[in-house]
C-alpha cells in the first residue's frame, strides 16, 4: 500500500514538474521531520511528535549507543486509481532522531501512541536525580 | 520496542529535506510555477494532501491530537474549508527544551477540482489522519461511449 502511495506521487510528479532532472532523487530518501516538543520535571523527560496517519505497527523506535530513534510510515490507503494532485505533506516517511543524556534511562522508555500523537516518557536514574540537601541548624 | 538501528545521521536526512524543499519552491513538483492562489504547498498546520479519481476526490488531513467533534468541516462549491483548535495541555511547572507543535485555533481553505458535489461528502478521522471524500457531480465522471 505504501507502495502504491509512492508511486502515485512519483508519476504525478513527473507529469508536471518543468525540472526532471531534480525529481530523479530516488523516493526512499525522502523523510519527513515531524515536530517534536519535549520538557522535563525532576523526575521524567517526556518527548511528543506528531505522526499523522501512523498506527502502531507503522511505528518503531529504538535506542542504539544513546541514539533515539522515531521512524514511521503511515498508510494513507490511497486506492491505486487515485493520482495526487496537491500536497503538503511530500513524502509518507517520518524519521527523526535525539542523542539521549546520560542521566536519561533509555531501558525504561514508555511509548503510547494516540490519535497520530507518539508520547516517549523516559525516566531520569535516581541516583542521577537532584536531591534537596537538608540543612541542618545545631 | 528497541528493535529499529539508526544509520542516518539526523542532520544529512534534514540538509537532503531542505534541499529539496527549495528545488521544490524553485521549481514546483506538484503543479505549475504559479499554484492555485489557495493552494500553495507548505501552508501551516494542518498539513494537507489532495488526491482525485474519476469518481471522487480525498482530501487527507493531517491533524493529529484533535477531538474529531471540534473539527469544523465545510465545503462550498468546490471550497474546502477545515478549523479547529489543538491544546497542547503542558503540565505545569514543566521545563521545556523544544516547542515545534502547534497549538491554538486553525482555519485552513482549499480549492479542489471544480466538478465535485458538496452534498456528497463524508469524512472519517483515524489515527490522526482526516480523511474527507467528495464525490465528483454525475455529469462530471467519465463515461463510457458505445461504438455502434
Amino acid at each position: 500500500m505504501n507502495q502504491q502511495v509512492r508511486n502515485t506521487e512519483t508519476r504525478d510528479i513527473e507529469q508536471s514538474s518543468p525540472s526532471r532532472e531534480v525529481q530523479r532523487q530516488p523516493q526512499a530518501e525522502r523523510y519527513l521531520r515531524p515536530p517534536v516538543d519535549i520538557y522535563e520535571d525532576d523526575r521524567v523527560l517526556t518527548l511528543k511528535a506528531d505522526l499523522p496517519g501512523v498506527a502502531k505497527d507503522q511505528l518503531s523506535i529504538g535506542v542504539e549507543d544513546r541514539t533515539l530513534s522515531i521512524e514511521a510510515a503511515p498508510d494513507l490507503d490511497m486506492s491505486e486509481d487515485m493520482t495526487a494532485i496537491y500536497a503538503d505533506m511530500r513524502s509518507n516517511r517520518f524519521r527523526r532522531s535525539f542523542t539521549l543524556s546520560n542521566e536519561l534511562d533509555s531501558e525504561k522508555i514508555d511509548a503510547q501512541l494516540k490519535d497520530g500523537i507518539l508520547t516517549l516518557t523516559i525516566p531520569k536514574r535516581e541516583e542521577l536525580q537532584p536531591r534537596r540537601i537538608e540543612v541542618k541548624t545545631k | 520496542m528497541l528493535s529499529f538501528v539508526n544509520n542516518f545521521d539526523d542532520d544529512f536526512i534534514r540538509q537532503f529535506d531542505r534541499l529539496r524543499r527549495e528545488m521544490d519552491e524553485a521549481f514546483g513538483t506538484l503543479g505549475p510555477l504559479a499554484p492555485g492562489i489557495r493552494n500553495t504547498p507548505g501552508a501551516g498546520f494542518p498539513a494537507i494532501n489532495i488526491a482525485a479519481s474519476a469518481d471522487h476526490v480525498d482530501a487527507y488531513v493531517f491533524a493529529a491530537g484533535i477531538d474529531p467533534k471540534s473539527i469544523d468541516v465545510s465545503l462550498q462549491q468546490n471550497l474546502l474549508t477545515v478549523s479547529g483548535e489543538r491544546r497542547k495541555d503542558l503540565p505545569k511547572g514543566a521545563r521545556v527544551s523544544l516547542n515545534e507543535r502547534f497549538e491554538g485555533a486553525f482555519s485552513r481553505v482549499i480549492n479542489l477540482p471544480g466538478n465535485v458535489d458538496p452534498d456528497k461528502v463524508d469524512a472519517n478521522y483515524r489515527n490522526g489522519l482526516l480523511r474527507i471524500r467528495v464525490h465528483r457531480r454525475e455529469e462530471a465522471k467519465p463515461k463510457r461511449i458505445t461504438v455502434q
